[in-house]
């Protein structure tokens, strides 16, 4: 197995590449990023990690605009991220130039999966350590639209999604809660408990952001996610209280 | 070269708190009146926007790739760029341009800076610039700079300067024999940018 992890263009004898599994390793290991498509708005959460005590955590930003209707969230290597999203910010703006239309959701996502292909398959280059969830509206058209990238370079579309650390445990959890056409604000609550699930809860260690058609990306505020995080406690407290006190009757 | 140049009519004034610009809102090719609305003013945000003139293609493409490329460093660092670095960097890629393939459009760069207030920059196809109260493109503006010259002040009103801009219309109507037949009014202050008055005369 070790003579086929080097190189990354060469194939191990059971068809795996296994510098882009290594890298999709990586991904597992970068902190928590999720999403969430409602009616009209995509919700992003991300794990927020403590900083330290003479860093400056405004400039820890890991929910990026890529042009003022699609933003990026990530997890894994934040250069790497760094190297993406810049590629991607320049192809909207020439797009832009050249077409007269702002990118669509799905034409930004795809040309992110076609860089991060690009280099699975390049002599001397590793593959991005880096998996995307991209969020915005077209143009033309009502709906929010979510894709997500990988290290491989394939893209696909989600009504949610989570990567990254104890990404799987949230997926499944979204995939049992999540319902059609959310409003606003439960489409933050449902957000924010995902993220509850593998993070410890408050606004200290998540960010959450709103992705809005008329007015873009909104952060929310330390005292709103606090808000609503208060409220799923409690709200997790009571279901428990009934539970122990149906058993309580048994 | 584009048709005739000249034939265009821009005047910009920057007031108080604010800076509008009146221009020309005709499209022509040879001796044909292709448009009567051609809007020459681009957008590069919410406070800051080019008037262009000149070559037509020129005009579109040059102000278009500003944009774009003010629009990308907006992204890129989480600000906006300022209207005296959008203006120096138009300045710069006319100057690239001048020796190369020129690009043949005048443009005003104007608009407003929170904490510095309103500005207006000139600048010609020879990648000139300089920041002026009042300025001006075309045969036009040979009648209309003077005139505001002796009319402006530093605490010009908006109402004031639209009629400011219509005495201008008036005088180059009244003398200039190809006086273009429809004008656009567009100004920006703190509020962003507006679109003020159309005029568009019978001949």
């Amino acid at each position: 197995m070790a003579r086929y992890d080097r190189a990354l263009t060469t194939f191990s004898p059971d068809g795996h590449l296994f510098q882009v599994e290594y890298a999709m390793e990586a991904v597992r290991k970068g902190n928590l990023a999720v999403a969430v498509r409602g009616a009209d708005v995509v919700v992003i959460g991300v794990e927020k990690k403590s900083v330290a005590k003479l860093q400056d955590a405004r400039t820890v930003r890991k929910i990026i605009m890529i042009d003022s209707h699609v933003c990026l969230a990530f997890a894994g290597l934040t250069a790497d991220a760094r190297v993406l999203i810049n590629k991607a910010r320049v192809e909207a703006q020439s797009h832009r130039l050249n077409l007269e239309d702002p990118v669509t959701v799905e034409y930004i996502s795809r040309h992110i999966a076609k860089i991060q292909q690009k280099y699975t398959q390049s002599g001397g280059v590793r593959p991005f350590g880096v998996a995307t969830l991209i969020a915005g509206f077209d143009h033309s058209g009502e709906e929010p639209k979510l894709y997500q990238t990988d290290p491989s370079g394939t893209f696909s579309e989600w009504k949610a999604n989570a990567t990254g650390k104890n990404s799987k445990a949230v997926r499944e959890f979204l995939e049992k809660k999540y319902k059609d056409d959310l409003a606003e604000d439960a489409a933050i609550e449902l957000t924010i408990r995902a993220l509850m699930e593998a993070v410890e809860s408050g606004s200290k260690n998540m960010d959450i952001a709103v992705m809005r058609r008329e007015t873009g990306l909104t952060l929310l505020r330390n005292d709103h996610v606090d808000r609503v995080v208060k409220k799923i406690e409690e709200e997790k407290e009571e279901e428990e209280k009934a539970r122990k006190s149906s058993f309580a009757k048994r | 070269g584009g048709g005739a140049p000249g034939m265009e009519y821009v005047m910009g004034i920057k007031g108080k708190d604010f800076a509008m610009a009146c221009v020309s809102a005709t499209a022509v090719q040879q001796i044909i009146t292709m448009k009567h609305d051609e809007d020459k003013v681009m957008r590069v945000d919410d406070h800051r926007m080019l008037v262009t003139s000149g070559e037509p293609g020129d005009r579109v493409q040059f102000g278009e790739f500003v944009c774009a490329n003010v629009r990308l460093r907006n992204m890129r660092h989480g600000v906006k760029t300022s209207t005296k670095a959008v203006a120096s960097y138009a300045r710069q890629e006319l100057a690239k341009a001048l020796r190369q393939g020129p690009y043949q459009s005048n443009l005003l760069v104007m608009g407003y800076d929170e904490g510095k207030g309103p500005s207006m920059y000139y600048l010609d196809y020879l990648a000139t610039m300089h920041e002026m109260n009042v300025a001006g493109y075309g045969y036009g503006s040979w009648f209309v700079l003077s005139m505001y010259d002796n009319l402006w002040h530093p605490d010009l009103t908006q109402d004031e300067a639209l009629g400011l801009m219509q005495k201008g219309i008036d005088e180059v109507r009244r003398r200039l024999s190809v006086a273009p037949s429809s004008y656009m009014i567009t100004v920006v202050d703190k509020d962003g940018i507006r679109h003020l008055k159309t005029l568009e005369y019978g001949s």
